[in-house]
């Protein structure tokens, strides 16, 4: 294995580039413009494409292009161009194309600002553009998990034919760990459905997402939920924090989880039993986890850097037999895990 | 009996959805005999915009992508730089490639992104029902003009052939119609002469064909014909905009 020191966003690039990735299309936005840089610099030399593009917009219809031949591809985008990315996000998915998104989510609405913020949970879980669907939602929690998360983003896309999101940070674009590259072996998918020229050898394949006999949507976005029935069988994922006891057990992820864990050992400390269920994947939400810890836990305590978006899925994970507090911060704001303990400690206060 | 005129084979054997007189079925008839003369079909993918040739796909015998409104530049530039080696081709109207397309349009253009653009003006949304498009000319009535287009109100149609000719990435810009036989044939010279720039890795080649929408102009076919030929072209002439000739971008 071999071991570096990595910029989040930088480690992102060069997990996409080992992961397979054929093409990166882009358009700069802090704070994510670390990804573009990285690709321009090194994608060529790896046998890859690095474009960027006139506009978000632009960008993700030269992923859905690119995708539609079989091509592994990538873009990346901060929270306002993720917005402008949602027609085309739509599309993909409503083509069952696969495609790796990337959201180092900043502070909003409108134009908002560039410090870290997860407040694009509820665009990137329930609503990333019109339609009926879903995308993966990974949320890595430190530059390794970039790296893993990417690697598994493009693999799970290309097995599910849907597009797949890192929700990451500007909190975890920015920092620098050391990160391990494993030894990638990039799962090659058989498309045989791709548009890159039939030779001859087949009919036309056609890549589209318009059906207007409504019999004929119904079937598809049917047979498109059967898929996420699958997935939320099998995909759900979390890290379990000391749950097993807990009696107040926290929910958060990505940058928040690292507070919100330094705040549950101080909490240990102090003899209060406390615990995180940290989700790795956001869609599928993982409800048999946060069932798991509801066993022991009293009271859930979320904590988002957002007014509270997340709260909603673990409310609904337990159908809300346990009482759901939530602290969070927002617009750039990062919690201390000071501040963490003293609302655990109030919320533990009111038994 | 001997066969004198058929189907061209890049032509799928199914009926169209288009109106009664328009003249798409001209332009996929002489497409087609492009990609089949070129012996190209196999490497060729295509790419629909929204509008009236929307369902496209289901017509050309290649392998075919559906866009969304005004982004098939866009999505060509994604298939053409995954597979620079196969032909690729995008078929738009003017409202997808005048209007919400602009910006797409332009920057493939001025990237010489090396793929063919086929642009069918015919001054009108034609699937939503005849409103105003990019291209509409000063004075012509449509559902969002009732009283005729008033550049004081609606400003002034594009001309995408000379706007693109200005682009150092822009290979070939032509205007042709499909009005008369000779267009025709020119028409089909000019769609030959983009796929052959694409093989010569030349750049961006855009072909607009001035076409007829007889349904929202209110019109018989060939009183919309007579339209195209006497409004029309006047409006906007035809002829090679920009012709970039023994250049080679690769």
């Amino acid at each position: 294995m071999e071991r570096k020191l990595m910029k989040g966003n930088e480690a992102l690039a060069e997990a996409a580039i080992r992961a397979g990735c054929k093409c990166f299309f882009g358009y700069p936005i802090t704070p994510q413009t670390e990804i573009s840089a990285y690709l321009a610099k090194n994608f060529a030399k790896a046998g890859g494409l690095f474009l960027q593009a006139e506009s978000e917009i632009a960008a993700i219809n030269m992923v859905l292009g690119a995708s539609s031949t079989g091509t592994r591809v990538m873009t990346s985008s901060s929270s306002p161009g993720i917005s402008l990315k949602s027609e085309g996000i739509s599309y993909i998915a409503g083509s069952d194309l696969p495609a790796v998104i990337i959201n180092v989510q900043r502070g909003g609405p409108g134009l908002g600002g560039i410090q870290p913020s997860q407040a694009d949970y509820w665009q990137a879980t329930k609503a990333l553009g019109h339609g009926d669907f879903q995308l993966l939602v990974y949320a890595p929690a430190s530059v390794q998990e970039m790296v893993d998360m990417v690697v598994k983003a493009f693999d799970k896309a290309d097995e599910y034919r849907m597009p797949a999101m890192i929700l990451a940070d500007g909190f975890l674009g920015q920092m620098m760990e050391p990160i391990e590259f494993p030894e990638i072996k990039a799962e090659q998918v058989e498309k045989p459905w791709a548009a890159n020229g039939h030779g001859g050898k087949r009919a036309h394949n056609i890549i589209n997402s318009l059906y207007l006999k409504p019999e004929q949507l119904e079937k598809n976005v049917f047979e498109r939920y059967e898929r996420y029935e699958k997935i939320k069988a099998t995909e759900a994922d979390a890290e379990m924090y000391l749950t097993e006891d807990a009696e107040i057990t926290l929910v958060a992820y990505g940058a928040t989880a690292r507070v919100v864990k330094s705040a549950v050992n101080m909490a240990r400390e102090q003899g209060i039993k406390a615990g995180l269920v940290r989700p790795k994947t956001l869609w599928p939400f993982p409800v048999k986890q946060i069932n798991e810890a509801a066993k022991s836990a009293e009271k859930f305590l979320v904590v988002e850097m957002s007014m509270g978006q997340m709260i909603d899925d673990v409310k609904l994970a337990i159908n809300c037999s346990k009482p759901v507090e939530f602290m969070g911060r927002t617009g750039g704001m990062i919690m201390k895990p000071v501040e963490v303990l003293e609302e655990i400690k109030k919320i533990g206060g009111k038994k | 009996m001997a066969v004198v005129f058929e189907r061209p084979k890049a032509l799928l054997d199914v009926s169209t959805h288009y109106c009664p007189g328009c003249t798409h079925g001209i332009i996929h008839r002489i497409l087609c005999e492009v990609i089949d003369e070129m012996g190209i079909e196999g490497d060729s993918i295509g790419v629909c915009p929204v509008g009236c040739s929307v369902m496209a796909y289901d017509y050309f015998a290649c392998d075919m992508i559906e866009a969304p409104h005004g982004r098939a530049p866009a999505v060509a530039t994604g298939v053409k730089r995954s597979n620079p080696d196969k032909f690729v081709f995008t078929y738009q109207g003017d409202g997808d490639l005048a209007a919400i397309g602009t910006a797409e349009t332009v920057h493939a253009a001025t990237r010489g992104e090396n793929i063919v653009v086929i642009f069918v003006n015919n001054g009108t949304y034609g699937m939503t029902g005849g409103q105003m498009a990019p291209t509409t000319l000063p004075g012509q009535v449509t559902q969002t003009t009732p009283y005729g287009r008033d550049p004081k109100i609606q400003g002034y149609p594009v001309r995408v052939c000379e706007m693109l000719s200005t682009l150092d990435g822009t290979a070939l810009a032509q205007r042709v119609a499909v009005d008369s036989v000779p267009h025709i044939k020119e028409a089909k010279k000019a769609i030959r002469k983009a796929f052959e720039n694409q093989k010569d890795k030349k750049g961006f080649s855009i072909i607009e064909v001035l076409s007829t929408c007889p349904t929202n102009w209110g019109l018989s076919p060939i009183e919309a014909i007579e339209r195209l030929r006497n409004e029309v072209i006047p409006y906007y002439p035809l002829g090679v905009y920009k012709d970039k000739e023994g250049e080679n971008n690769d």
